[in-house]
């Protein structure tokens, strides 16, 4: 049975934990701290095991309100719970990487002054998190999303006497600012013309909604549904890091490593992508909104991917890889392949956090290097990170049988029949990504577990295998990583989601592939003939060639194409862009209202323009005190007389 | 049998050459005193004439208050003054303007 206090156990045991953790740290210590968290998540995780049990096995499900929060008119703010399969699966990965990233947190972090804040903010997260993947309602959506955000920021400066991780928060903080505004909007709108926050009552309403329109400049009249969906994905594209709102995902690597792997690749980007998937019933009646979000997919996984090329630093390569993976979902999103996009989302938090936590175990045993250059050669000194690290590599490359090929695979089936406008050009991204994700996955691979050794020893000291809190889960992550993709049967053939997901039939592109599927191998069969399959493959050759065999060739290619080596180490120019129009525009704004609004108008005219009145008016009235005495006793007579004349006479 | 009106012409007069004085005299701060304490004396004549007039003999019960006070006035007045001479060293009013703003 779904209870309400079942429902608010998983929630609230997080929040708990941070709150001991956070407010308490110095009484219960480092250890009663981690204990503490962990036992919160442990808690979360294990019931959510049990909930997904419950609507995936015994078919339950629940949607109620647990506490009114205001009422304002007709409008209502409520706290309340909707579990369905897409909740239920979402909960289950968000508290397992939750889990294993609190574990690996005590071998990280153990050195760090900041370890029960840090274990403070990680429970935080997921309390805020799990809020929002669990809401019934926009508010508390929103409410969630904003509190992930929040935590982001919080984490990404976690290291807050480093002026780059300053920078960096204050960066992933603005960004997500831009996109939160139109996530606003689009709530408001859906206030607006449906009148109501609930999703059940929401979503009732679309059909209706889909035929209005509005004109927002006269003239010009536009679909509702279209104007909403875009700004509601606005939002996602700030907090799943879609161009052009991606800038501040790379920098957001200056958080330390665990919530990397945690929010910045597994669960809070990925709250977008879950996002658009709970709005399906809306973004299904807009064809422009879905266009919208394909083509900005297609952009993201193409144009992201080809920036990990050439970065060496260790977490950011994983980073653009990240971008390009959320790319990949936002295109199945907008192919109106919302089951492929989630269950990618699933098999990518799995093995994009085991990637990023063996990049953290890398960088323990680099003693925080991460520059990949002064790598190498780490596959005899580490071997659990090294054949860890090859399941996570070879699941995001899509290698078959590993969980990303059967997620890749699925999106990259659902985009070839898809038909709306902008499919041809996100066909084509999606396909030739699998070969840059192949290319500068094993870049990194092969040049930090193969080759010569380039690193520092630090007098003799050789690199040594991570504990075991470090180690252990990475290999608890490396088995869904590989097992995870089994469930494609299930979760995007099978009718697992259920009613939580709404396709039109016109837009069922899975449909189709549903009927030609026959178990998992005949999948794999017919995967290992297809397109991307050689191509990932292909990419891990020119990988091999390029970096291991001739290690010249790439500095070549770099000086031969200047330019474009140029463009890329730019990041195609969005950080300058960003720095010079809007931060420069603002500040120039800023500029220009303290010169003329605040000093000439407020300071200048109210201020001392006030007191120059004053001044001027006092210097007149001054000469009328002379000081004698006759003179005041002249106007004291004159005023009676008037006095006289006016009441007597 | 003299009028009433009589008496508030005197008064009048009483007062209006008080108040001449006043500002007229830019010469001595103690002929000011004067004329103040005769603009009291002119007021005083008018309580008296009201009260005979009217039969009502409060009025001249609150003469002898007012002119007890009048008495006391005029002393701290004088006090007042030879602090003065003693700062200023001079009573003359047209030196006298440090209220000058």
């Amino acid at each position: 049975m779904m209870t309400q206090s079942l429902l608010l156990t998983i929630a609230l045991a997080p929040l708990l934990g941070s709150i001991i953790a956070g407010l308490l740290g110095k009484q219960v210590g480092k250890v009663g701290a981690h204990r503490v968290a962990i036992a919160g998540v442990g808690i979360s995780f294990a019931l959510s095991v049990w909930v997904l049990k419950l609507v995936a096995i015994d078919g339950e499900s629940y949607n109620q309100q647990v506490y009114q929060w205001l009422q304002a008119g007709s409008l209502s703010l409520e706290v309340g719970f909707m579990v369905d399969a897409l909740t239920a699966m979402m909960m289950v990965v968000v508290t397992f990487v939750s889990l294993m990233v609190h574990i690996y947190t005590i071998g990280y972090m153990h050195d760090d002054e900041g370890y029960a804040r840090f274990f403070s903010y990680i429970s935080l997260f997921t309390f805020s998190m799990l809020m929002l993947v669990m809401a019934n309602n926009f508010m508390q959506l929103f409410f969630g999303w904003e509190a992930v955000g929040l935590v982001s920021y919080l984490l990404i400066g976690f290291w807050y006497k480093k002026p780059t991780a300053i920078y960096a928060n204050l960066k992933a903080f603005l960004v997500n600012r831009v996109g939160d505004f139109g996530f606003l909007l689009g709530i408001a709108g859906v206030l607006m013309y449906a009148g109501s926050l609930d999703y059940v009552e929401v979503f009732a309403q679309a059909p209706t909604i889909a035929g209005q329109t509005m004109s927002i400049f006269s003239g010009y009249d536009w679909s509702v549904m279209s104007v909403i969906c875009i700004l509601l994905f606005i939002g996602a594209m700030g907090k799943s890091a879609q161009v052009p709102l991606h800038v501040w995902l790379p920098d957001s690597m200056e958080g330390p490593t665990p919530i990397s792997a945690l929010i910045h690749a597994a669960t809070m980007v990925t709250a977008g992508i879950f996002m658009v998937t709970r709005m399906s019933p809306m973004f299904e009646f807009s064809e422009t909104a879905l266009s919208f979000v394909l083509v900005i997919g297609a952009i993201t996984a193409l144009f992201m991917g080809f920036l990990g090329l050439i970065q060496n630093d260790i977490k950011r390569v994983v980073a653009y890889s990240t971008l390009s993976q959320l790319g990949y979902m936002t295109v199945a999103l907008g192919a109106s392949a919302y089951a492929a996009g989630v269950f990618h989302l699933m098999t990518h938090a799995f093995f994009k956090a085991l990637l990023f936590l063996g990049a953290g175990s890398v960088i323990i045993a680099m003693h925080h290097e991460q520059d990949i250059r002064k790598m190498g050669g780490l596959k005899k000194y580490m071997p659990i990170t090294y054949w860890t690290g090859l399941i996570g590599s070879l699941a995001l490359i899509g290698f078959p049988g590993f969980a990303g090929f059967f997620s890749k695979d699925s999106i990259i089936e659902a985009v070839h029949a898809s038909d709306i406008a902008g499919s041809g050009f996100a066909y084509f991204s999606v396909v030739i990504g699998v070969f840059i994700t192949a290319l500068y996955s094993f870049r990194l691979f092969f040049m930090v577990f193969h080759g010569k050794e380039r690193f520092d020893t630090h007098g003799g000291h050789a690199p040594h295998e991570s504990p075991a809190v470090v180690t252990v889960p990475l290999i608890l992550l490396a088995i869904p990583s590989v097992i995870a993709g089994f469930l494609i049967g299930n979760m995007v053939f099978g009718d697992f989601f259920g009613s939580s997901i709404f396709v039109l039939p016109q837009h069922d592109v899975l449909a189709h592939h549903a009927e030609n599927y026959h178990g998992i191998m005949g999948f794999v069969w017919h995967g290992l003939q297809a397109l991307p399959f050689w191509l990932a493959i292909s990419g891990v050759a020119t990988a091999y060639y390029l970096y291991m065999m001739k290690p010249d060739i790439p500095a070549r290619l770099q000086q031969r194409f200047q330019l474009l080596y140029r463009v890329l180490e730019n990041k195609y120019g969005f950080d300058d862009f960003n720095q010079k129009v809007f931060a420069g525009g603002s500040r120039f704004i800023g500029q220009m209202l303290w010169r003329v609004g605040d000093r000439v108008i407020i300071d200048g005219a109210v201020v001392n323009g006030t007191a120059r009145m004053v001044g001027l008016a006092s210097r007149l009235m001054r000469h009328v005190q002379s000081g004698y005495l006759y003179h005041y006793a002249f106007a004291m007579i004159l005023g009676v007389l008037l006095l006289l004349t006016f009441f007597v006479a | 049998m003299i009028a009433l009106s009589d008496f508030l012409i005197l008064g009048a007069l009483l007062f209006s050459l008080s108040v001449a004085g006043i500002f007229i005299n830019r010469k001595n701060i103690i002929i000011l005193l004067m004329c103040i304490e005769l603009m009291l004396l002119a007021v005083n004549l008018n309580f008296v004439a009201f009260s005979h007039f009217s039969g009502d003999m409060a009025g001249q019960v609150f003469v002898f208050f007012i002119l007890t006070v009048a008495a006391a006035e005029a002393a701290i007045g004088l006090a007042i003054l030879v602090v003065l001479f003693r700062n200023m060293k001079t009573i003359n009013v047209s030196e006298l303007d440090n209220l000058k703003g």
